[in-house]
């Protein structure tokens, strides 16, 4: 099934959840709704759940309006950050419970219950439990019990928010090579939520990010690497240095750094901002242009690469990544001087007024 | 902690773990003292007054028509406010602890107010609402309906004086286990009903018994309110703590005692049904107990 939301606007009382959201996921997607906490995802996953009413906007799934339908007809499937599993009720009748709450006429058999849920348990890997109750399970097969309950009313489309918040590092990357397993076995259209881009970029297809109850970039987590739309989503996606300056007459001038910015030929200046990540800056012991003297303040080993802390003439820090091949030809110390060198700087300008 | 250092200097006896012999016996004597002198004592008291002439004068005592008539009317004021109470109760820690609105707060203090007021200014309240002279009274008495001096006065005061009961071991259950597994219910199809019965209500099943036995203690107990509501009518609107004070102050010392342990007999029979149901409940879920009392604790 494919979603699509429309213009969807959300306020808690003087706080705007959602301000204008629309995207859509396509059949078979799996979409990450990326942001920092507060930035509206939930809400937005609840809505189109239809736990949360929009104050405007529609969601229409499959070109219907979502909000006219009982949930038992939209055929959503939810996995809560918490699990919210039933903690009175075994594993097996939490399973079970979408199929019981069926009205008779639509409720399968018992032997019918038994089956689906026996399968269902086996594909979450956990047909061992059945009997157990959710206080004696871990985290990961809490979330896991709770993903079988979704999938067990045979949802057109899956929501998951904050699958793997809470599990640790170990059990996440297990949850998250399995997840995307079973979506590739299954191919269920899904939508989560996550702070963690890592997951988001390792799990989707499709990322959409968001920053105060608005969208700031939907594309493929490619785009959102190597084309970020804003500064928002450049910062959010990783480390970045940044070096402020202004733009004219087709030149950025970043402090020592100048460049080419053929998107602003006129002759009023404007305030810019021109962003690095630390991988992309090179280190060497001669000044060849295009970059800026540093003090080195810091080197750290950190497994593949070499972390470096530069200070520039201002004292503010630049960060550097190398790798250790590159470190092995430099080999800089504390306290010494180096030139650094972007490879790629990406410009914003500032809007008039901002 | 202290494993930890006993494991680190192990020739060292273990003294901190616990507390000397003398403050653990001695606390527990106290203890046991103070339940010695201000229950069991005035308990055995009262049986040993109301068999004080023999078991005779006991059952005769306890048989007599208008002894009879209070038990029942006891029974019967229970019997409406403790079920009224405990739909009450789970209507309000609903609506408190599931939705936002204005007046959620007033609504919590005043589920407060019967345990504020005294007892006597409730009954008083109602005698003034529906006396001859009050503001509903008059129309009352053109419905043929009484109510001061009569069955529903008596239900009434037992009614406001048990209330909050209920709502208040519900209401810190409820908010413990939050919206979550009725929002998961929902998604997964159930309708109102089928959520609150499936998921709702054997989360909230212990608070609801501690509460219904609590609030069903106090309705059978109850004297200030009842007092000023029933008019002392004998066999007609005595409950049984009235129809003991009445007998007391007619120095029918026995069979006022006789009828006091009836009244104990009903406490006992309401903690062996307490027991009873928390096996059976126990026994099919298990496994809720402790997660609920961590929730509670969260």
């Amino acid at each position: 099934m494919s979603i699509e939301v429309k213009g969807l606007r959300k306020r808690f009382g003087g706080f705007q959840a959602l301000d204008d959201v629309s995207f859509s996921v396509g059949q078979g997607e799996l979409l990450a709704l990326l942001g920092p906490s507060g930035s509206g995802k939930t809400t937005l996953l609840r809505i189109i759940a239809g736990l949360e009413h929009a104050d405007a906007g529609t969601v229409l799934f499959d070109g219907h309006d979502a909000a006219a339908r009982h949930p038992r007809e939209r055929g959503v499937g939810f996995v809560f950050q918490h699990y919210a599993l039933f903690r009175h009720m075994t594993v097996f009748e939490n399973v079970a419970f979408g199929l019981r709450v069926r009205p008779r006429a639509e409720r399968p058999v018992e032997s019918e219950i038994r089956r689906k849920v026996n399968e269902l348990l086996g594909l979450v890997q956990l047909d061992y439990l059945g009997s157990r109750y959710p206080s004696q399970l871990s985290g990961g097969q809490r979330q896991r019990v709770a993903l079988a309950r979704a999938l067990a009313v045979e949802p057109k489309v899956l929501l998951l928010d904050e699958p793997f918040g809470a599990l640790d590092a170990r059990v996440r990357q297990e949850l998250r090579r399995w997840l995307r397993r079973l979506h590739a076995e299954i191919h269920l259209t899904s939508v989560f939520v996550t702070h963690d881009q890592e997951e988001a970029l390792e799990l989707a297809n499709r990322v959409v990010v968001m920053n105060e109850g608005r969208i700031e970039q939907d594309g493929t987590p490619d785009d959102v690497v190597e084309h970020p739309a804003t500064p928002f989503v450049l910062n959010f996606l990783g480390q970045v240095n940044i070096f402020h300056g202004r733009v004219q007459d087709g030149t950025a001038w970043l402090g020592p750094l100048a460049l080419e910015y053929p998107e602003h030929p006129h002759t009023e200046a404007r305030t810019a901002a021109g962003y690095s990540r630390p991988h992309e800056l090179d280190i060497s012991r001669s000044d060849d242009g295009g970059g800026l003297w540093g003090t080195v303040s810091d080197v750290r080993m950190a497994g593949a690469v070499v972390k470096f802390e530069l200070l520039d003439d201002q004292r503010s820090p630049i960060q550097v990544e190398l790798g250790r091949e590159q470190y092995a030809q430099i080999r800089a110390i504390i306290g010494e001087s180096v030139y650094v060198k972007p490879r790629r700087v990406r410009v914003f300008m500032q809007e008039p007024g901002g | 902690m202290s494993v930890h250092s006993t494991d680190r200097r192990p020739s060292q006896p273990v003294r901190h773990l616990s507390e000397p012999p003398v403050v653990r016996w001695g606390l527990t004597a106290v203890a046991l003292a103070f339940l010695a002198l201000f229950l069991l004592l005035p308990l055995v008291t009262v049986f040993l007054e109301a068999f004080g002439h023999g078991v005779r004068a006991y059952l005769a005592a306890v048989a007599e028509p208008e002894a009879l008539a209070a038990l029942r009317l006891t029974l019967l004021a229970a019997a409406i406010a403790v079920p009224a109470n405990l739909v009450f109760g789970v209507c309000a820690g609903w609506a408190i602890t599931k939705f936002e609105f204005p007046g959620r707060n007033v609504l919590t203090t005043l589920i407060d107010l019967p345990f504020a007021v005294s007892p006597v200014i409730a009954g008083m309240v109602f005698v003034l609402l529906f006396g001859r002279q009050g503001f509903l009274g008059p129309w009352a008495a053109e419905h043929g309906v009484r109510i001061v001096f009569a069955v529903p006065g008596i239900v009434l005061a037992t009614i406001f004086v048990s209330f909050p009961f209920v709502a208040r071991e519900i209401i810190p259950v409820m908010e413990a286990a939050g919206t979550q597994e009725e929002e998961a219910a929902r998604v997964l199809g159930a309708g109102g009903f089928q959520t609150f019965f499936r998921v709702t209500l054997p989360n909230i099943k212990w608070g609801l018994l501690y509460g219904g036995i609590l609030s069903n203690a106090r309705a059978m107990g109850e004297f200030g309110a009842v007092s000023v509501v029933s008019g002392k009518i004998r066999g007609l609107t005595n409950t049984l703590p009235l129809h003991v004070e009445i007998l007391y102050n007619e120095y029918a010392f026995q069979a006022a005692f006789a009828v006091a342990s009836l009244l104990t007999f009903l406490a006992l029979v309401t903690l062996v049904v307490k027991t009873v149901v928390e096996r059976r409940l126990g026994v099919a879920s298990e496994e809720t107990r402790p997660e609920a009392a961590v929730a509670g604790t969260g």
